[in-house]
């Protein structure tokens, strides 16, 4: 009796102490990389970043102007096209699908694509819009980003809707319901905390997203609002200045990186607190 | 809706004894009852489970009737019939007739049609994640475009009738779900109500709640059956002798007895009546 105790014991006090180190080291990594982005990220902020675009090589000058709007229009492009097709997607799954072969086989490819490596998303965007357009454009960037957060959105809103019991679907239509009402006007409803929540992680994910733009919407040294031709984006600008020769380059890329950070930061503190409003039916 | 519907006509070829008419107007009406729901020869599958098995029974307008049996007899099936909420699972089907109002409800093409006339409310209390005022209006204008006042009027209208009506006045624009369990099981009633069907389902409606909502529930059902017929589904026997007018008994999805509560409860025909309700089983 007693030894086997005080085996148990040993054996505790192990696996605490190994997985206390797991976490030290997982969280001190996560800091040194907040901390480096941070140090330097600040020593480039400069307000000209925001009104200024992108200064030509050999200039001392700041700006981040046109990226920042590039990125913008990228990012509302890509939520335009991505929200509507991802909540859909999800709908069917949680509301038509179930539990059917056709829903699981669907389900099972949207998990491939949720952690398709996003380089591919880009090559594959470049081969079916930027060879046939004949050039790179804003458009497909968000098109490939578009993409890469659709699978999220599926995810999410499909689970969440799965959340809801079926109780209050069943109690919707034996008021005589038709299903769309039920799902626009109560499913959707009880679940759109964790809607929300998956749009808003989706966006996170996509915001840093380097390698499809790279294929897509490329860069813009200037400033362009034109969705049909190159566009300037942060994250292409943070992959150019920091690997160019000019400090005042690299300073930007720094800071870039620290705004895009913060920015996620903040989507993520808002989908948590959104998740914590998601009331799951008991 | 309710201009054009066909006259109930007399009961007939009832299994409750004629003698028994008496108890059944002095607890209740004054009228002797008519049959508003007579199914016959029910035959329920769940995919290749047999759950009921040739029940035919009558339901009398303008009287609780109540179905009590053990956990698995088919009394929350049969219920499910009445409204078709089988048909939204595929593999569940159902054999017989079920004639409302002189009209074959199992053949109906017009299913949410068939809900308006023929309400229910669940075990567990649902709301839906909307105002008290909302959830009432909800099941309105599915089927009715109203102005603000009169829709007013009847939400006012429908609360008083659950019995709801001074313990939400003021907080109308709250919540559901931030009332008290019994509170929410008579929002759904409400809710049920509002839609102005002419049956009520109820399926275990008190299982989820304390004695002294039930009690409110009981008594609220005795004030229902003045315009409404009731037919509620409970595994506490205590319930369906207090509360009801006429009791079936379900065992292993057979109709094994129904007449009038008190002689069911009194003088059970049946030996597996008896032993039931003495509690020998279930």
């Amino acid at each position: 009796m007693i030894s086997i105790y005080a085996r148990r014991r040993s054996i505790d006090a192990t696996s605490k102490i190994l997985m206390g180190a797991a976490t030290v080291i997982g969280v001190f990594f996560l800091f040194w990389i907040l901390w480096t982005t941070l140090r330097f990220g600040v020593a480039g902020m400069h307000w000209d970043l925001f009104i200024k675009d992108t200064p030509p090589p050999g200039t001392d000058s700041f700006g981040l102007r046109n990226a920042f709007v590039g990125s913008l229009i990228l990012l509302s492009i890509s939520l335009l096209i991505g929200v509507p097709v991802g909540l859909m997607g999800g709908t069917w799954l949680a509301e038509y699908g179930f539990r059917s072969r056709t829903a699981n086989v669907v389900r099972f490819i949207n998990d491939i694509m949720l952690s398709a490596p996003s380089i591919e998303i880009g090559l594959f965007v470049y081969a079916v819009m930027v060879d046939p357009m004949g050039h790179f454009s804003g458009l497909s960037g968000s098109v490939a980003l578009a993409v890469l957060m659709i699978p999220i959105i599926v995810r999410t809103t499909d689970e969440m809707l799965s959340l809801v019991g079926s109780d209050m679907r069943e109690a919707a239509i034996a008021l005589g319901a038709p299903t769309w009402v039920v799902i626009t006007k109560v499913t959707w409803k009880a679940a759109r905390a964790g809607i929300l929540t998956g749009i808003l992680i989706g966006l996170a994910r996509i915001t840093g997203e380097t390698a499809p733009l790279l294929f897509t919407a490329l860069n813009n040294q200037f400033f362009s609002k034109d969705i049909f031709h190159p566009i300037a984006n942060i994250p292409v600008v943070i992959f150019q200045f920091a690997l160019s020769p000019y400090s005042n380059w690299q300073q930007m890329a720094w800071a870039a990186a620290f705004i895009t950070v913060l920015f996620v930061l903040v989507l993520s503190l808002v989908a948590r607190w959104f998740l914590g409003k998601v009331q799951v039916p008991k | 809706m309710t201009a054009d519907r066909p006259q109930s006509y007399p009961l007939t070829n009832i299994v409750v004894p004629v003698e028994s008419h008496r108890d059944s107007a002095e607890s209740a009406a004054i009228a002797p009852p008519q049959v508003k729901i007579a199914a016959r020869n029910l035959n329920f599958y769940y995919g290749k489970y047999h759950a009921i098995k040739d029940v035919s029974l009558e339901i009398s307008q303008n009287r609780v009737t109540a179905f009590i049996g053990p956990s698995g007899c088919g009394k929350s099936t049969l219920l499910r019939i009445f409204n078709r909420m089988y048909d939204l699972y595929p593999g569940q089907r159902v054999e017989g007739e079920v004639i409302l109002d002189g009209e074959n409800i199992l053949t109906l093409k017009n299913i949410g049609l068939l809900r308006a006339r023929v309400g229910m409310v669940f075990q567990k209390p649902t709301p839906f994640p909307m105002s008290i005022y909302e959830n009432i209006a909800f099941g309105i204008r599915l089927y009715e475009r109203i102005p603000r006042s009169e829709m007013d009027d009847r939400v006012r209208y429908t609360l008083t009738k659950a019995g709801l009506w001074d313990e939400v006045k003021d907080k109308l624009h709250q919540s559901g779900l931030g009332l008290s369990g019994g509170q929410q099981q008579r929002l759904c009633i409400a809710r049920a109500l509002a839609v102005n069907p002419e049956v009520l389902l109820l399926d275990e409606p008190c299982s989820a709640l304390d004695p002294i909502s039930t009690a409110k529930i009981e008594e609220l059902l005795f004030e229902l059956k003045s315009n409404w017929t009731v037919v509620i589904v409970t595994h506490n026997m205590q319930q369906a002798a207090r509360a009801s007018d006429f009791t079936a008994f379900l065992l292993e999805g057979k109709l094994i007895e129904y007449s009038v509560t008190s002689k069911l409860f009194t003088t059970p025909a049946d030996s597996r009546t008896e032993a039931y309700i003495t509690g020998r089983f279930g």
